[in-house]
């Protein structure tokens, strides 16, 4: 009675057997995605894990050279790095040279000659630019800028540090040569304003250039320091 | 007479959960899998060829079963579902749905002539 000879018994049980097998795919497939992680989160995880591992290094190292380290030693540094910050020592490094010199042109007939020359906002403005662009030291005239230098007129010369200095300035400055130099030639930046009114400015890098440092004395009569706590120890 | 469509009948259902069973053997026993980008398509696929499966034994349960008919339909269907799918899918169309959907119903409606012809004899 059972007979694979009749029309359809065959054909039935071989698309049936390609079925099962499509059946048996799919399902292994299935199951390969849902408990596959996705590798983009795969990527995502192991950066992070790399990072860490870094940062725990970094900290595990710094630690212990903390640890080695002599409370004189860190004393001896600190005071290093706080001169720096205050201007009271000599430093030296890669940057650039700015000079700038009164205008050359002949004002016309009626015009203010003042508009010609250089004034302290002008000066103030270039080293305003010069510190945002990460300056770590600058002078002028070889009077080193510091925190309570003031740069102001006095008659046709320029007063820093109480100093009376004449143009052309000259700006050193320490720091990322590039961005310093970027920063003023930006686009509607310093030098094309300055430019404008015929001022002459112009930028020299040089990858050793010495900044000394303040000659003038520090007193203090107003204010008093705060012994400061120290948060978490 | 009654005793012999009975048989038949029982044979006919029997001969595909027998195939089908057969295939899953094999392909569990193959370690194949697709990429997870083409399981769409195979989805697709796998829903035309089970159409073809159940519109065929339908057709056998009201005696109008016609080999060369099941067998081109088999293929036939499953190499155009995946193809419009394809299509669709380059066209930015979702036809995936529409195809999932077709095949469902008709898979329903088959399933409940089946039920309807095998409850009557």
């Amino acid at each position: 009675m059972f007979s694979l000879k009749k029309p359809g018994r065959l054909s039935i049980i071989f698309v049936c057997i390609i079925l099962g097998i499509m059946l048996a795919v799919q399902f292994r497939t299935t199951k390969d995605i849902s408990s596959s992680v996705p590798f983009q989160r795969i990527e995502d995880l192991s950066q992070q894990l790399i990072k860490a591992e870094k940062e725990i290094r970094d900290l595990t190292k710094q630690n212990e050279e903390l640890k080695q380290k002599s409370e004189a030693e860190l004393a001896a540094k600190n005071l290093e790095t706080i001169q720096m910050a205050a201007g009271l020592i000599t430093v030296e490094g890669p940057g650039i040279i700015v000079t700038i010199d009164d205008s050359k042109r002949v004002g016309k007939l009626g015009e203010n000659p003042n508009l010609y020359l250089i004034h302290d906002d002008d000066i103030l403005k270039v080293i305003n630019e010069l510190w945002a662009a990460g300056a770590e030291a600058m002078s002028i005239n070889d009077q080193r800028i510091i925190a309570s230098s003031e740069i102001r007129c006095a008659g046709p010369t320029l007063s820093v540090n109480n100093t009376r200095c004449a143009a052309p300035y000259e700006v050193k400055v320490i720091g990322n040569s590039k961005n310093l130099e970027n920063s003023l030639k930006m686009r509607g930046g310093v030098i094309e304003t300055l430019q404008f009114w015929g001022i002459q400015i112009s930028i020299k890098k040089q990858d050793v250039i010495q900044i000394p440092k303040y000659k003038g004395s520090m007193k203090y009569e107003y204010a008093k320091p705060i012994k400061e706590e120290v948060v978490g120890e | 007479m009654p005793a012999k469509s009975k048989k038949s009948i029982f044979i006919s259902l029997s001969l595909p959960v027998i195939g089908v069973l057969v295939g899953i053997l094999i392909g569990s026993s193959f370690p194949l899998t697709l990429p997870a980008q083409y399981s769409q398509f195979m989805s697709v696929a796998l829903l035309a060829c089970l159409d073809s499966v159940f519109g065929g034994l339908r057709s056998a349960l009201e005696d109008k079963f016609d080999n060369e008919i099941f067998i081109t339909g088999f293929f036939t269907n499953a190499l155009l579902a995946v193809g419009l799918v394809y299509v669709g899918y380059k066209l930015g169309i979702d036809l995936y749905y529409v195809s999932v959907l077709a095949f469902g119903l008709r898979i329903f409606q088959n399933l409940a002539i089946i039920r309807r012809h095998l409850l009557k004899k």
